[in-house]
Order: structure tokens, then C-alpha cells, then sequence
């Protein structure tokens, strides 16, 4: 057997990452032992159904991801400061943009918002749980140990080094004959497999498990947008399971689906990837627009305006996000007529979108505006993101498009949708929703100060960025001479970049400074909210409600409070829950072991691997464990101690 | 307060400020079809900056007026469920704007997807342009000569490039003359472009194509009619022939500088589905290879090997077409057959 695959050599970057990488388990399994937590981890985490602790894990797991994102992107910005830097080689630079698109997209974003998701639906809804909370844990395990194969890959054979896109014939076996296009298909499409079941749950969740008087036009906005989402989710992962799969099959198997000889089309995989591509940005947008919803109403004291609008405009983006995929290839040669339509599907989607920014805007209007951090990032939201907004509808010019293609100008538009849109979000939404999971708020202060250093720096990276595209700097250029003049602009975004880091690193200070020294709020409602979620305890129960409420209007947990509509008017009986489970986590791990042989092409073990996750997956088809009752004293006495009465 | 004053003289600055982007090279064209997305850039430019300047009144307007202040204590916010007529204004100017943009696009896209309008009566000069890793190669067929990372055009006339890869996906760019289009290796693109004035213009690899890809840049030098004519003389005089072994060779090296030759590569390469030169009737399915990839491709078959094709199913590669009916149409064919489309 040939060990040279697994090596990755020479860069004292690597090297350090290794031992990085190795001291960090070391430690973590030193420490979970001297401090006897293994039992705790299996028990409360590992095993967890809980929809609450799943969201809580898949938010930590972003955090790190971002954190691994971003440092890429330092480097990134590091290595194109200046000209003809030489901190990291071609090949290097390859593997590093790689892998941050990757990750950002889908290991940050994308689990920071299903967190979020999980977290808050069902209290958004009343409902106890998930429709599905073992499929829920499954969804978990398998992002998490897909996001553990990528991450693997830049210490064990190499990372991908074909840009996120991973277009072909580049990323065919031709043409990239390292095993890090092999990780793309296979922790792609094991994370892949955890989001399609989450959008099926979701969509159950949701339309089944509302809390009776609750009808879709009564429901928060934010469920509204995840209901949307998940539904886009459904439509649009298929395709990239179908995509990768056959990507796979060309790299392992030989088989021609997408290679130069043979038949092989190497534009069928662009529109695959961006058939998928595209409705993927409004999975991670449409989220992020309903925790704006809900954070703009609940800091301005006032109801969203043109609810009716908000709702309907998310559908027609939603419709609309499958209708514009060429437009990520106008460049491709397909003439007048397929460009023309593209555009003006594309162009459409500004339209709704402004409705929302709109709708928001006279949300606000009339209102009585606090400016605490979560509204910080909100606000800031509408004139950054609307940057984000016009420079795509320039893009959407398939004329214009022909100048701008693949140009740093394309990699400005889309960071600004990006983060002003999704990462302010989840940061914002994170910020609000914080207290509701562990108890007491984030400090204020030192979260204005992170916004501050957030959203200037942001600014300072990415608008000179539309500069160096229109003098014709393209993007996944390692380096560039000094005569094209691209340096000083470079080197702004690179200071604009530190400033970034600098608040992010606030951020999580934040968190630790938090921890420590926050008060403890005990009513579970710190900011005066509109929606379910506020109404229930803090920490809040495994149960989530000891009664389901019942639901009359829009906002009810503020009417509740405002017009004393009362929610809660049912006794308290037994409540009914499932049982924690190691077999996702299992899963998860077997599919790991899967994933890896198959990108070394380990035959043996891989068959090993793949009877194994059949196995498992036939045990949790045949499963007896129908849950247990939580007899109803107890839900009372937790009731009166988060009260505050004695017991 | 009067808020349109500095509006104006913000729009005003902008409006002088802009012909000042020359050292932006999109926006500082030096040929017909560049100049068209120049205009249509700026003009798309102006008008976003119109929606921000809304979307930016009214928020900053929004949050000055209505903040939390302590004179406005116990001011409880009304209950408001929407408008119907803010609802059709935010609908319907957007979708004017949208509208507007739309018409642009579509005409301008066909402009620049054609032989410019003042060269319309000229025959485009046809060049071959094609990537291998990590360079471009342009094949004059007209003129019988072959270059390496630079290509020479005469100004005032109407080039029509012809594109295609040997492997990855690339993309030709000339920013100052023209946008830029896919070169890929089972089939050809085409891109017009042209030149008002003479000089030399950077040429790049728009897409990334792997570990050479930062270094893909090649000059497009425009020269005058009687300087083009010459160097064509020239070429063919004194420069080597491009012999197939030769050009086997030159594949397989990573990064070069200029090379030049008296002959083109496109006889024994022909380029992906090329049946510009054949009439209809000359069209002979039975010799013609239809794997994808060029002949080179296909005759390196050793170096990227593919599965045998079995023989004698429906799905054989080679179509059987009646001769006497005319010849089926395909995209690819579209193509190559009316650059002008």
C-alpha cells in the first residue's frame, strides 16, 4: 500500500497544523478524563434527542468552523497583500481558497443557522420537539463528521484544491490526481445526507406540530423563512446528491460523466453544481432574513409591517432561486437568448428582496428603537447588504457579466450579500437568543465594541475589492506582479481583514467574559419579546412547555403579555419524550470511516464500513424504544423552581 | 431642511468623477465591444446608486427620528399592519427599474455577442485561441502562422476568436477590448472583438484552471493595418513551422514565454466539432471521431486513458445519418456555423 498518498509534505504551516491538530485531541481527551466527564459527554451530548442541546452543538461546531474559515481567509489575505508574496505556493493557495469557500458555506453558515433552526422552531411553535428527533441527531452526526472528513484532509493527503465549485475537468481524476477532490465528494455528500433529512423534519415539524389556534399566517416570521428554506432544501439537495455522486463515480470507478473523453460533459457538472448552487445562497439567506424579522420588530417595540408581503415575497424568492442558475456561467457560450432570459429572472429577485428591505424599514418607522448589539448587527444589515444587493443586479447583466465574471468585483458582491446578510444574522441572532438557552445575556459593551470593529473592517476588506475586478484582477490568484497595480488596494483589504479578526476575536472573548461574570436572568424573557419562545422558562425544561399554549393571535406571547390573552389555560399532565440514542452518533462515525476509505479508494474497508452503517440503520428502523412519560408532579415542581418558588 | 441640494451635487461629483476611472481597465475601453460594457456598466452604476440612495434616506431618516430617547419614555409604538399603496409602489418601481435593465441587457448582450456595428461589412479576421496548461495558443488560419502567449490583431477590424481547450475550462480576456468567454475542450466558443486604437493590452486566464493559473497572462498587441501585414510577412519568413512533435512537445510544457510559427497546428489538431470550413455535403459522419476532446486528445489516449467503448450498441458514438437527408442540428454546430447568432 502506498503511505505517500497520506502525506502531505513540506509546509511548516502543515506541520504545525498537525500538531496542532494532535495536541488539541490530546488535551481534549486528557481533560475530559482528569475531570471523569465521559460519562457526561456520552449521556447529555453524544446520545442527545433533545432538539435544544442538537442546535447548541451544531452552533459550537460553526463557531469552530468559522474560526478555521477565517483563518484561512487571513491567509488568504495575507498571501495577496503584496505582490508576489511568497507565504504560500500555488498549490497551497489552491487548497486554502478551497477550503474556505467550503467551509464557510458549509460548515459555518450553514450549521449556524440549522442551529439556530434547531433551537428555536419548536419553541417558536410551541411544540415539544422536532417531528423527528432521532433523524434530528442523525442529521447532526452526519454534518459533523462530513465536516470532520474535509478537515482531515489538509494533515492526511491533501486538501481539494479545485475552488468550492470543484468545476471539471479541473477536478477530474486527469487533472487533479491527489485524493483532495475525492474528500470534496465524499464529506460533501455525507454532510449532504444530514441536511436533506433536516429539511424533511423541518417541513414535518412545522406544518404538523404547531400549537393549536397557531395557523401559518399567525406563525413567527422567522419559522415562516425556516419553513421556506427547508422546503428549498428538499428541492434543491438532490441535485447536488445526484452531482456528487456521479463526481465520485468518475473519480473512483471511471466512469465519463463529466470528463473530456468519452461523452463526457464538463458543463453538464457546472449546471448540476449550480442548479444546487444557487437555491443553496437562499437556504442561507432566507433564515437569516427571518432573524432580522424578528429581531426588528422585538427591538423597535412595534409588529412587523406587511407581514402578508413578507411572507409571499420569501415564496417568489424561493421560486425564483431555481429559475436563475446560468448566471453563475454566462461566459459559457450559450448565446443571446439563454443569457437574456437568466438575467431577467435574476433581476427579478431584486424586487422581493426590496419589498423586504422595504417592509423592514417601515417596521422601524414609528416604532421606539433600543441599539443593542443584536439590533446593531440588524441595522447594520440594510445599508451593507443592500450593496450586496445592487452590485448583484450589475452582475445579473449578462452583458456587464462578461467583464465582471470570475473578477474580485464577483468575490466583493458576494461577501457583501454574504455576511452583512447570513453572518450578521446568525451573529445577531445569536446574541438574541442566547439568554433564552444558557440563562443570562452576553454583555453589551464588549458586543458594540465587536460589532464596531465587525462592520467597519468588513467594509475596509471587501469594497476595495470591487476596484481591483474592474481593473481586472480575477479571483484564486495566488499572486500578481507589481506592475498591475493591484497592490496597495490588496494591501487595504489585508488591514481591513486584521481589523475583522480582531472583532471577531472580541466576539468570543465576549462569550468567555460573559460566562463569567453576566448576571443570571431568571425570567426568560430578557428582551420583552413578541414570540413563544420568550414564554417559557430559563434554563428552559426538556419539555419545553408544561402545557401547550394556545395560540390567537400573531406575536402571542405580546399579546399575551400586552392585551392579557392568556396562553396557557390547559393542567399539567405526563409529558411524553423520546429517548436518547447513541446509534446516530454511530452512524455518523461508521460514515466517517466510509467516507475515508472510499477517498483512498480502501475497498475492504470501505464494504467493511458500508455494511456496518447498513446495520445500524436497520437497528434504527427496528427500534422498539417508543420514549417515556415525565410524570406530571415532576413538570410541576420544575415548574415552580424556575418560577423561583421552593419546592 | 433642504435635502436635495447635496443629493444633486453628490450625483453631479459622481457624474464628473467617473470618466476619471481610467486607470480601471474595464471602464477604460479601447474597442467597440468593450466601450458598449463600459456604458452599460456605468449607467448600471448610476441607477443602483439611485436605490441607494433611497434605501439610505430613509433608514438614516428612520433612526434619527424615531430612537429610543428619554423624552420618548412611554411612547408605545401603534399597531401597524401594512399598506397597500407603499406595498404597489415598492413593487411596481422596481420592477420599472428591473425592466429597464432588462431591455439594456438584451441589447447590449446581442451587440456584443455580434461583429461590432461599424465593421459589420468587413469579413472578421478568424483566430484560433486555445489553452493547454498553462498558455495560450493562437492559430491563424488565414495567414497559415501560429503564436504562443501573444496575439497581434490590426486596429479597425473585426476579430472573430474562435476558442477551445485542451483541457481545463479557461477563459479569454482582454479586459479593454472585450468580455470574456469560455474556452472549453468539447466544443468551440466565439468571441468578437475589435480595436480603435493602437497599443498593447493585458490578456488573462479569467477562470481558474489549476496551479499555473496566476500565470496565464498573455499581450494582445493591436497594430496598425500595414504593421499587422508586415509582421505577418515577417513571421512567415523567418519563423520555424510548427511541426506535430513539435507541438506534442510544447503541450506538455507547464510555462513558456512567446513562441512563434510559420504554420498553425489546426491541421493535425483540428479543434473540437470544427465544420467551419466544410460545406454541408463534405460532411462525412463515418470519418468524423465524435468522442468529445479534440484529435490530440484522442490520439494521446495513453496519457488519459479512457474505457474501450463497446462496439456495436445503440449508444456507439458514431451517428449513422442518412445522406441524402440534411444533416441534423446541434448547439454545438449553431456554434461554429453562424458566429453571428
Amino acid at each position: 500500500m502506498d503511505l505517500e498518498r497520506f502525506k502531505v509534505h513540506g509546509e511548516p504551516l502543515i506541520y504545525g497544523a498537525m500538531i496542532s491538530i494532535a495536541l488539541a485531541t490530546i488535551g481534549i481527551i486528557v481533560g475530559l478524563t482528569y475531570f471523569k466527564k465521559w460519562g457526561y459527554l456520552w449521556r447529555e451530548w453524544l446520545t442527545t434527542v433533545d432538539h435544544k442541546r442538537i442546535g447548541v452543538m451544531y452552533i459550537l461546531a460553526a463557531l469552530l468552523m468559522l474560526f478555521r474559515g477565517g483563518i484561512d481567509a487571513m491567509m488568504m489575505r495575507l498571501q495577496t497583500a503584496a505582490p508576489e508574496m511568497k507565504f504560500l505556493d500555488a498549490q497551497h493557495y489552491n487548497e486554502v481558497f478551497t477550503t474556505h469557500g467550503l467551509i464557510m458555506i458549509l460548515f459555518m453558515a450553514m450549521p449556524f443557522i440549522i442551529g439556530l433552526m434547531n433551537v428555536i422552531i419548536p419553541l417558536q411553535i410551541g411544540a415539544r420537539d422536532v417531528a423527528f428527533p432521532r433523524l434530528n441527531a442523525v442529521s447532526f452526526w452526519l454534518f459533523f463528521f462530513g465536516a470532520m472528513l474535509l478537515n482531515i484532509s489538509f494533515v492526511i493527503g491533501g486538501s481539494p484544491d479545485a475552488g468550492w465549485s470543484a468545476y471539471f475537468p479541473l477536478a477530474s481524476l486527469e487533472f487533479s490526481p491527489t485524493v483532495g477532490n475525492n474528500y470534496y465528494s465524499l464529506a460533501l455528500q455525507i454532510s449532504g445526507i444530514g441536511t436533506l433529512i433536516t429539511g424533511v423534519n423541518f417541513i414535518v415539524t412545522i406544518l404538523k406540530m404547531r400549537a393549536p389556534g397557531m395557523t401559518l399566517m399567525k406563525m413567527p416570521m422567522f419559522t415562516w423563512s425556516v419553513l421556506i428554506t427547508n422546503i428549498i432544501i428538499v428541492f434543491a439537495f438532490p441535485v447536488l446528491t445526484v452531482a456528487l455522486a456521479l463526481m465520485m463515480f468518475d473519480r473512483l470507478f471511471g466512469s465519463q460523466f463529466f470528463t473530456m473523453a468519452n461523452g463526457g460533459m464538463d458543463m453538464l457538472w457546472a449546471n448540476l453544481f449550480w442548479v444546487w448552487g444557487h437555491p443553496e445562497v437562499y437556504i442561507v439567506i432566507l433564515p437569516a432574513f427571518g432573524i432580522y424579522s424578528e429581531i426588528i420588530a422585538t427591538f423597535s417595540k412595534k409588529n412587523l409591517y406587511g407581514y402578508t408581503s413578507m411572507v409571499f415575497s420569501m415564496l417568489i424568492i424561493s421560486l425564483l432561486s431555481f429559475l436563475v442558475w446560468t448566471h453563475h456561467f454566462y461566459t459559457m457560450g450559450q448565446g443571446v437568448m439563454v443569457n437574456s432570459f437568466f438575467s431577467i429572472t435574476t433581476m427579478a429577485i431584486a424586487v422581493p428582496t426590496g419589498v423586504k428591505i422595504f417592509n423592514w424599514l417601515f417596521t422601524l418607522r414609528k416604532g421606539r428603537i433600543t441599539f443593542n448589539t443584536p439590533m446593531l448587527y440588524t441595522l447594520a444589515f440594510i445599508p451593507i447588504f443592500t450593496i450586496g444587493g445592487v452590485t448583484g443586479v450589475m452582475l445579473a447583466m449578462a452583458s456587464a457579466d462578461y467583464q465582471y465574471h470570475n473578477t474580485m468585483f464577483l468575490v466583493a458582491h458576494f461577501h457583501y450579500v454574504l455576511i452583512p446578510g447570513a453572518v450578521f444574522a446568525v451573529i445577531a441572532g445569536f446574541h438574541y437568543w442566547f439568554p433564552k438557552v444558557f440563562g443570562f445575556r452576553l454583555n453589551d459593551r464588549l458586543g458594540r465594541h465587536a460589532f464596531w470593529w465587525i462592520a467597519i473592517s468588513f467594509n475596509v476588506t471587501f469594497f476595495p475589492l470591487f476596484f481591483l475586478g474592474l481593473m481586472g484582477m480575477t479571483r484564486r490568484t495566488y499572486t500578481y506582479s507589481a506592475e498591475t497595480g493591484y497592490g496597495p488596494l490588496n494591501m487595504l483589504s489585508f488591514a481591513g481583514a486584521i481589523g475583522l479578526s480582531i472583532g471577531f476575536l472580541l466576539l468570543v472573548y465576549n462569550i468567555y467574559w460573559s460566562t463569567r461574570y453576566m448576571p443570571k436572568d431568571k425570567t426568560g424573557d430578557p428582551w420583552d419579546g413578541r414570540t413563544l419562545e420568550w414564554a417559557t422558562g430559563s434554563p428552559i425544561p426538556a419539555y419545553n412547555f408544561a402545557v401547550v399554549p394556545n395560540v390567537k393571535t400573531r406575536d402571542a406571547f405580546w399579546s399575551a403579555k400586552q392585551d392579557n390573552i392568556p396562553l396557557f389555560e390547559e393542567k399539567i399532565t405526563k409529558i411524553h419524550m423520546p429517548s436518547n440514542t447513541g446509534k446516530p452518533f454511530i452512524l455518523g462515525v461508521i460514515f466517517f470511516f466510509f467516507g475515508f476509505s472510499l477517498v483512498f479508494s480502501l475497498w475492504i474497508p470501505a464494504i467493511l464500513s458500508g455494511i456496518g452503517i447498513l446495520i445500524v440503520m436497520a437497528t434504527m428502523s427496528f427500534d422498539r424504544d417508543h420514549g417515556f412519560y415525565i410524570p406530571a408532579e415532576e413538570v410541576i415542581a420544575t415548574e415552580k423552581k424556575l418560577r423561583g418558588e421552593t419546592v | 431642511m433642504n435635502k436635495k441640494g447635496p443629493l444633486y451635487a453628490f450625483f453631479l461629483s459622481l457624474v464628473l468623477l467617473l470618466p476619471g476611472c481610467s486607470s480601471l481597465a474595464v471602464l477604460n475601453p479601447k474597442g467597440p465591444a468593450a466601450r458598449t460594457l463600459s456604458d452599460t456598466i456605468i449607467l448600471s452604476i448610476l441607477v443602483m446608486l439611485g436605490v441607494l440612495a433611497v434605501v439610505y434616506i430613509l433608514f438614516v431618516f428612520v433612526l434619527v427620528k424615531y430612537r429610543a430617547k428619554k423624552s420618548n419614555e412611554g411612547y408605545i409604538p401603534p399597531h401597524e399592519e401594512g399598506n397597500k399603496w407603499l406595498e404597489a409602489i415598492w413593487i411596481i418601481i422596481p420592477i420599472i427599474i428591473v425592466a429597464f435593465l432588462s431591455v439594456v441587457t438584451v441589447k447590449t448582450t446581442s451587440e456584443v455577442e455580434n461583429v461590432a456595428a461599424e465593421y459589420k461589412d468587413q469579413k472578421p479576421l478568424v483566430i484560433y485561441a486555445s489553452s493547454s496548461n498553462w498558455k495560450w495558443h493562437f492559430s491563424y488560419p488565414e495567414e497559415g502562422i501560429e503564436t504562443v502567449n501573444y496575439v497581434n490583431i490590426p486596429v479597425h477590424r473585426a476579430v472573430e476568436f474562435r476558442m477551445y481547450s485542451f483541457g481545463t475550462i479557461t477563459s479569454l480576456w482582454i479586459p479593454q477590448l472585450a468580455g470574456q468567454k469560455y474556452a472549453m475542450s468539447d466544443m468551440l466558443t466565439t468571441l468578437h472583438l475589435s480595436a480603435d486604437t493602437e497599443g498593447s493590452y493585458i490578456g488573462k486566464n479569467a477562470n481558474f484552471s489549476g496551479k499555473g493559473f496566476a500565470h496565464m497572462e498573455f499581450e494582445a498587441l493591436v497594430m496598425s493595418s500595414n504593421g499587422y501585414d508586415e509582421w505577418v510577412k515577417e513571421v512567415k519568413e523567418t519563423a520555424e513551422p510548427l511541426t506535430e512533435d513539435a507541438f506534442k512537445e510544447l503541450l506538455a510544457i507547464e510555462h513558456i514565454g512567446r513562441k512563434t510559427y510559420s504554420s498553425t497546428h489546426l491541421t493535425f489538431s483540428p479543434p473540437p466539432m470544427d465544420h467551419s470550413e466544410m460545406d454541408g455535403e463534405e460532411i462525412n459522419h463515418e470519418n468524423m471521431h465524435h468522442d468529445n476532446g479534440s484529435k490530440e486528445h484522442q490520439e494521446n489516449e495513453h496519457i488519459h486513458p479512457s474505457p474501450e467503448p463497446s462496439s456495436d450498441t445503440e449508444f456507439n458514438g458514431e451517428p449513422e445519418p442518412e445522406l441524402d437527408q440534411p444533416l441534423p442540428s446541434s448547439p454545438v454546430e449553431e456554434h461554429t456555423h453562424n458566429s453571428s447568432n
